[in-house]
């Protein structure tokens, strides 16, 4: 996290957008990696995941923001995660009943939401201090972050090892599918490379900063 | 050493230099290993030929590409990645498809290799971590065997090796039966011991004449490369010794109390990849222990749970994951059997 907001936040576009860049869940906190490997085997897989995550993390942190004066500093995490299992039962009925091939697939990483240290860390970082209106925005950026990241890694999982996205063949039956990137390995393997990826064009952007920040202190200088 | 004048060069013990290098250990092998990739292009033909410069293509042009991108000074020269090269090929099937081998080659540099920081720094051998990945990515295409000296070898090459990348390879059956006149099961003798209950003579095992992967059919020549790795001391004669006796150790009594299910030991010494593994993949300086006694304890290590997989795995052969698996250890190995310092007092 770049830094923790310590007085209250005016709600502006950054708040959102915070959450899909700059704090990525995934690929710069390195939060909530359990899902992000496990489930990430196809694409339909990463977006359940994603949204069912998102919708676990705006509702509960929503509801321990308006709690936040009332929760006794002793018990919060305690009380967090009663919150935080209140909304993922929600969600697990709610997958159960809308598709039961989903909930089959996704296993018992829905119920593992509930110790997803993405949602308990916003919530001790930011839903604890902040008011309701940027605590959901935030969140959704967050969750829309987690989700991003989820898809990143499940539709080159699912492309590479079975030659489909959300399920449509993309190649037709001569091609070869890569097994070994739907089993385990393969999302190390994916995540790795994409952390890859993003820790290259973060480095880029740093060193361009630095760059023209030096420019500066020379024009300065030549004053 | 200095311009002019008289100088004394001073320096510490060891006193008594030998003139070996990096490059002339790697060199050496790439020699003791070229009677084996000549065996294999002889038994298997052109695909086999196309497979070894294939690899060997891929993990320089890869090793050139990592260094650079590491702005690192590079490391082609040291002749290291030609052993990684052809180490790889020879441990594929010979109709194995190009393109898989060049991901497989990929791999076993980028992430073999180039990851943990290049060569003396690799955990593992980078051939075989290239092989783990084809063996989990296309399960179908590397169990899939050629036998050995079909007539038309030379002249063709097997329909899978130049199959479109990114595509499934054909199945070679058709071809098989075309080209042979008896009937050829496609199963190594691994393969015919586990399921069939059928031991392959030991004097095919020795000269080669079954079906395998590219290099690992003829037990006789990768020996006699070892024995000349061995004699110019350019390889640790504890290790392949260690992982046969290993092998022994653990594939005698089994034998003994049930010879009509697990294989005799001879059986398991030569045939599978057992062999080269031994001699040219365990014996690997970065990927084993430094000292005597940890190196034993290494090699007896692979060699017994070489056997272990094949009699009670899903696996036909073990000799891939025994070597990995030793490698991740060794510095653990390393580690526990220090010596102890003159000196040093009390129990460590």
């Amino acid at each position: 996290m770049a830094e923790l907001p310590n007085r209250q936040e005016q709600v502006s576009l950054d708040t959102f957008l915070r959450g899909l860049w700059q704090e990525n869940p995934v690929f710069v906190m390195l939060l909530g990696m359990c899902p992000v490997l496990a489930v990430t085997n196809s694409a339909i897989n990463a977006l359940a995941m994603g949204l069912a995550s998102t919708f676990v993390l705006v509702a509960s942190n929503s509801l321990i923001s308006l709690l936040r004066n009332f929760i006794p500093k002793q018990v919060r995490i305690a009380t967090y995660i009663i919150i935080i299992a209140t909304f993922v039962t929600m969600v697990d009925y709610a997958i159960q009943a809308i598709s039961l091939e989903l909930y089959n697939a996704l296993g018992a990483f829905i119920q593992l939401i509930v110790v997803n240290c993405m949602i308990l860390g916003r919530a001790e970082a930011y839903a604890s201090k902040q008011r309701l209106w940027p605590t959901i925005i935030n969140g959704l950026g967050i969750g829309a972050g987690f989700t991003f990241a989820l898809l990143c890694l499940g539709v080159v999982r699912e492309i590479l090892g079975a030659g489909e996205l959300f399920g449509f063949a993309l190649f037709g039956d001569s091609f070869q599918p890569w097994v070994v990137m739907i089993l385990p390995p393969g999302g190390f393997f994916v995540l790795g490379a994409w952390l890859l990826i993003f820790a290259w064009f973060r480095q880029r952007r740093e060193q361009a900063q630095a760059r023209v920040e030096e420019q500066q202190q020379e024009t300065v200088y030549e004053r | 050493m200095a311009e002019g004048g008289l100088t004394t060069d001073l320096r510490s013990s060891p006193h008594l230099k030998q003139a070996t290098t990096v490059e002339d250990i790697m060199r050496n092998v790439v020699y003791a290993l070229l009677p084996v990739c000549a065996w294999a292009i002889y038994a298997f033909g052109l695909s086999v030929l196309l497979l070894l410069v294939t690899t060997t293509l891929v993990c320089i042009a890869s090793e050139a590409l990592f260094c650079r991108l590491a702005n690192r000074p590079s490391t082609i020269g040291d002749w290291s990645i030609v052993i990684t090269g052809l180490l790889l090929a020879l441990t594929l099937p010979p109709g194995f498809p190009l393109w898989m081998a060049a991901v497989a080659a990929f791999v076993a540099v980028g992430l073999g290799k180039a990851l943990f920081g290049g060569l003396g720094y690799n955990v593992m051998n980078p051939a075989l971590v290239g092989r783990a990945f084809v063996q989990a990515a296309f399960p179908v295409a590397i169990t899939t065997w050629t036998p050995p000296f079909l007539p038309g070898r030379f002249s063709e090459l097997i329909p899978s090796t130049l199959t479109l990348p990114f595509t499934k390879p054909e199945p070679v059956v058709d071809w098989i039966e075309q080209n042979r006149i008896d009937a050829f099961t496609g199963a190594t003798p691994l393969a015919l011991q586990k399921f069939e209950q059928i031991t392959t003579p030991v004097a095919d095992l020795l000269t080669g004449t079954i079906a395998g992967s590219a290099g690992e059919t003829s037990a006789l020549i990768i020996l006699l490369g070892g024995i000349y790795l061995a004699a110019r001391k350019m390889l640790d004669w504890r290790i392949p010794v260690g992982v046969l006796l290993g092998a022994v150790l653990v594939s005698l009594p089994m034998w003994l109390l049930d010879a009509g299910r697990y294989p005799d030991p001879l059986f398991v010494l030569l045939s599978g990849g057992l062999m080269l593994g031994a001699v040219f993949m365990a014996s690997d300086m970065v990927g084993s222990p430094v000292t005597p006694s940890g190196v034993w304890i290494y090699a007896l290590f692979i060699g017994a749970l070489t056997v272990i997989i094949r009699l009670f795995g899903g696996l036909t052969e073990g000799v891939m994951y025994a070597i990995l698996l030793g490698n991740v250890i060794s510095p653990l190995i390393s580690r526990v059997t220090q010596p102890r310092i003159f000196g040093e007092e009390g129990k460590r």
